[in-house]
C-alpha cells in the first residue's frame, strides 16, 4: 500500500494463509502498523495519537451516558443530574467527556499548527488535509450539539444564536434555520436531533480518521525537514525510516500518558474551569443570559463572525454591489466560513517549493504571527462586541485572511529558502551524531 | 523537548477559559476558607450537618433543592447522617404521590422538596452556577486551589447586606455588596444566633453563612471527595505510567541515536 520500499506480511502457517487468501485482514494491519517512519519526527507529531485516544474516549464515555440521558425539554437537565448523582461512577463519566471534547479542539489545534509549519498540508498530501479540515468541521458540528444536551442556559441560548447566523443567509436563511431546528425556536424537536446526530456523528468521523489515516499511509508521513523519504530502495528507505511499531508507538504513547496526566488532573480538581457556570442553571427561554459565550474552542471564528459590522468598508462595498443582499449578518457568516475553507484551500495558495517552514526565513515569522493571531482571536472571542475589542477583531480577522491569501502566495516567490538537508538520515544524524550507518552494538 | 509539549498545553488551557469568566457579575466576594478547597480538600462532615441545619430551618422557607435525593444525606463521603435519622428527616416532608393521589410523609429516595413560592432560585447547583473568581488575571487557574468560588459567593451574599433598602414597582430590594447590580430581592436571611448548634459551634451570621454555602456546596457536588480521588488515582498512575514508557522510549531509540549535540 504504502509507497516506500519495505517488508510485506508474508502468511506462514497454515491458518494464516487460510485466512489471507479469503481476507488479507492480517496483512493491512500488519502493513499499516509496520509503516515505515521518518525517523525524525520530534514531539509536534504526538498530537495525532491524543486525537485518535480521544475519538475513542469521548465514544465509549458517550455511549454509556446516553443509557442515561433524557433528550427531552423538560428531562434532560434533570437526567444530567440523575448521571451525576445517581448513576455508578457517573460524575466520572461526564466530566470526562465535557473536558475530553476540550482536549479533542486543544490536540487538533496543536495538530493543525503543526501541519501549516512544516507544509504537511503540500503535495502529494493535499487529501489528508481535505480530509483533516472536514473532520475538523464535523468536530465542532458535533461539539456545538453536545453542548445544547445538557440544556443549560448557555445550551439553550448558544443554540439560539449559533443557528441564529444560519437565519441571516439571503432568502432561504430562515427556511433552513427552521428546518434545522425543526420548528420556529430551539425547543424539543431540537434537542432530540441534536441529540441524534450527536451520535452519529462521531462515526462518521472515525470513518474519516480511517481515509486520513489511508491517505497519509499512501503518501507517507512528512517530517521536520519536509524532505522526503528515499525510495529508490528498502536499504535507503531503512537509513531515512524506522517501522511505527515499535518506535513511533512507544513514543506516542509516552506523550498521551504525559497529556493525561495533565487531563486527569483537571477532570480530578477542577473539572468545571472550561465550563460555564449558567449551564448549571436550568435552560429558561424566558431570560436571556448577560452574556453569551461559546466554548473556547470557537471563539476564534466566532470574533471573525462577529468582526465585520456595518461600519466597516468592505461590509458597506459588499453591500452596496450586491445590491443589499449581502448585509453586516451574512458577511460576518461568509467570513467565518472563509476563514476555515481559506485554511483548507492553503495547499494551492502556498506557493513556496520548500516544504518545511524550519528552511524559511520569511515564512517563519508570519506563522509565528499567525500563532498569535489565533489567539489573539480567542481572546477577543471572549470579550464583549465594543470598542476597542471590535477594531482589534477586524485586524485580527484581516491578518488571517492575508496570512492565507496573500502572504502565503507572496511569499514562495520572494522567499530565498534556506539549504535543507539532503536526507532525513542526515538531519537525523546531525541531531544525534549518530545514524544507522554504523549500526550500534 | 517536554517542555515544549507540556507548555503548548498549559498555554491553551490558560487561555481557555476566558469563556467562564462572563458569570458571576461585579460584586465583592469575600474568600472565605473551606475545607474542601484544593486538590486534598475535604469536606467536613460537621460543618455539612450544621449547614443542613441552617438550611431546613432558615432556607427552605423560600428556596427548594429539587435535584438532591434525601438518601444521598447518608453518603459517608458527605454528610454522612445514619440511616434512621435520614428517614425522619425525609418524613418531616409532605410529598404528593401520583400513584396514591394524595400526599404521603416522604420517603429517603424522595429528592428533597422544589420551593418556588416566594420566587426564589432552586438551590441545588447554586454553588456551580455562581462563580466568585476568575482570577489571576482572569485566567481563572485558582480554581485549583480554591474551586471556582461559588460557595464563597453565596456566603458572601448571605453577609453582604448594608442595611440599605429601597421599593421599586412593590418590591423591596435590599442593598447588598456581593450581589450584582448591587441590590437583591432577598430579605437579609441570616443573623447573629438564628440558629442553635447543637455541636456547640458558633453561630454568628459568619459562621452560620460559612455552613450553609459548604452544604450547598455538598448539594450541587455531592461526589466531589470521589471526584478527587479519582482524579488524584488517575494522575499517579498515569504518572508511573509515563515514567515507565519514558525509560522504555529511551532505551528503545538507544541503538539508533548517538549522544545528542548540544
Ligand atoms: C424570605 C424568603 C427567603 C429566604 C428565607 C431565603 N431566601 Fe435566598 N432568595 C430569596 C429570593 C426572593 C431570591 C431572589 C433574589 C433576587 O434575584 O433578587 C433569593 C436568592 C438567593 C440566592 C441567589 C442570588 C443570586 O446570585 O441570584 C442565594 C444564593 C440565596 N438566595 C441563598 C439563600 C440562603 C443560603 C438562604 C438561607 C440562609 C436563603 N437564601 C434564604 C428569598 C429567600
Amino acid at each position: 500500500m504504502a509507497g516506500i520500499p519495505h517488508d510485506h506480511y508474508e502468511p506462514k502457517s497454515g491458518i494464516e494463509k487460510w485466512v489471507d487468501s479469503r481476507l488479507p485482514v492480517i496483512g493491512l494491519l500488519y502493513d499499516t502498523l509496520m509503516i515505515p517512519t521518518p525517523r525524525n519526527l520530534n514531539w509536534w507529531w504526538i498530537w495525532g495519537i491524543v486525537l485518535a485516544f480521544c475519538l475513542a474516549l469521548q465514544i465509549v464515555t458517550g455511549i454509556v451516558l446516553a443509557m442515561h440521558y433524557t433528550p427531552h425539554v423538560s428531562l434532560a437537565f434533570a437526567s444530567v443530574e440523575h448521571i451525576m448523582r445517581d448513576v455508578n461512577g457517573g460524575y466520572m463519566l461526564r466530566y470526562l467527556h465535557a473536558n475530553g471534547a476540550s482536549l479533542f479542539f486543544l490536540a487538533v489545534y496543536i495538530h493543525i499548527f503543526r501541519g501549516l509549519f512544516y507544509g504537511s498540508y503540500k503535495a502529494p498530501r493535499e487529501i489528508t488535509w481535505i480530509v483533516g479540515i472536514v473532520i475538523y468541521l464535523l468536530m465542532m458540528a458535533t461539539a456545538f450539539m453536545g453542548y445544547v444536551l445538557p440544556w443549560g442556559q448557555m445550551s439553550f441560548w448558544g443554540a439560539t444564536v449559533i443557528t441564529g447566523i444560519l437565519g441571516a443567509v439571503p432568502f432561504v436563511g430562515p427556511d433552513i434555520q427552521t428546518w434545522i431546528l425543526g420548528g420556529p425556536a430551539v425547543d424539543n424537536a431540537t434537542l432530540n436531533r441534536f441529540f441524534s446526530l450527536h451520535y452519529l456523528l462521531p462515526f462518521v468521523i472515525a470513518g474519516l480518521v480511517i481515509v486520513h489515516i489511508w491517505a497519509f499511509h499512501t503518501t507517507g508521513n512528512n517530517n521536520p525537514t519536509g524532505v522526503e523519504v528515499r525510495r529508490g530502495s528498502k536499504a535507503e528507505a531503512n537509513k531515512d525510516t524506522l517501522p511505527f511499531w515499535p518506535y513511533f508507538v512507544i513514543k506516542d504513547l509516552f506523550a498521551l500518558a504525559l497529556v493525561l496526566v495533565i487531563f486527569f488532573a483537571v477532570v480530578g480538581f477542577m473539572p468545571n474551569y472550561l465550563g460555564h457556570p449558567d449551564n448549571y442553571i436550568e435552560a429558561n427561554p424566558l431570560a436571556t443570559p448577560a452574556h453569551i459565550v461559546p466554548e473556547w474552542y470557537f471563539l476564534p471564528f466566532y470574533a471573525i463572525l462577529r468582526a465585520f459590522t456595518g461600519e466597516v468598508w468592505v461590509v458597506q462595498a459588499a453591500s452596496f454591489l450586491t445590491g443589499g443582499i449581502i448585509d453586516a449578518k451574512f458577511f460576518g457568516v461568509l467570513a467565518m466560513f472563509g476563514a476555515i475553507l481559506a485554511m483548507a484551500l492553503v495547499p494551492w495558495l502556498d506557493t513556496s517549493s520548500v516544504r518545511s517552514g524550519r528552511y524559511r526565513p520569511m515564512f517563519r515569522w508570519w506563522f509565528y504571527l499567525l500563532v498569535i493571531d489565533f489567539f489573539a482571536l480567542m481572546w477577543l472571542g471572549s470579550m464583549p462586541a465594543e470598542e476597542p475589542y471590535a477594531s482589534f477583531s477586524l485586524i485580527a480577522s484581516a491578518y488571517w485572511f492575508a496570512y492565507f491569501l496573500v502572504i502565503l502566495p507572496i511569499l514562495g516567490v520572494i522567499e530565498k529558502p534556506e539549504p535543507t538537508p539532503a536526507t532525513i538520515e542526515e538531519d537525523f544524524a546531525a541531531h544525534y551524531g549518530k545514524s544507522d550507518a554504523t549500526p550500534a552494538e | 523537548m517536554f517542555k515544549k509539549l507540556a507548555l503548548g498545553s498549559i498555554l491553551a488551557l490558560s487561555l481557555a477559559p476566558l469563556s467562564a469568566q462572563a458569570a458571576g457579575g461585579t460584586g465583592h466576594v469575600e474568600d472565605f476558607a473551606f475545607s474542601f478547597e484544593g486538590p486534598f480538600g475535604t469536606y467536613d462532615r460537621n460543618q455539612l450537618q450544621r449547614g443542613l441545619q441552617v438550611f431546613t430551618e432558615v432556607c427552605s422557607a423560600c428556596h427548594g433543592l429539587k435535584f438532591v435525593p434525601i438518601r444521598t444525606l447518608a453518603d459517608e463521603s458527605g454528610l454522612g447522617l445514619p440511616e434512621d435519622q435520614v428517614r425522619a428527616y425525609a418524613a418531616n416532608f409532605d410529598v404528593y404521590d401520583p400513584e396514591l393521589d394524595d400526599t404521603r410523609p416522604g420517603k429517603p429516595t424522595d429528592h428533597f422538596p422544589a420551593n418556588t413560592g416566594a420566587g426564589a432560585p432552586d438551590l441545588s447547583l447554586m454553588a456551580k452556577a455562581r462563580a466568585g473568581f476568575h482570577g489571576p488575571y482572569g485566567s481563572g487557574i485558582n480554581q485549583l486551589v480554591k474551586g471556582m468560588g461559588g460557595p464563597e459567593y453565596i456566603a458572601s451574599i448571605l453577609t453582604g447586606y448594608t442595611g440599605e433598602t429601597k421599593e421599586e414597582a412593590g418590591v423591596t430590594l435590599y442593598e447588598n455588596t456581593a450581589f450584582p447590580g448591587g441590590w437583591i430581592g432577598m430579605a437579609p436571611p441570616v443573623s447573629d444566633g438564628l440558629v442553635e448548634y447543637a455541636d456547640g459551634h458558633s453561630n454568628d451570621a459568619h459562621h452560620i453563612a460559612q455552613d450553609v454555602a459548604a452544604f450547598l456546596m455538598w448539594s450541587a457536588e455531592p461526589k466531589m471527595m470521589e471526584r478527587k480521588q479519582a482524579g488524584l488515582l488517575g494522575v499517579l498512575f498515569l504518572g508511573i505510567f509515563t515514567v515507565l514508557l519514558y525509560l522504555t522510549n529511551k532505551k528503545l531509540w538507544a541503538p539508533h541515536k548517538g549522544k545528542k549535540h548540544a
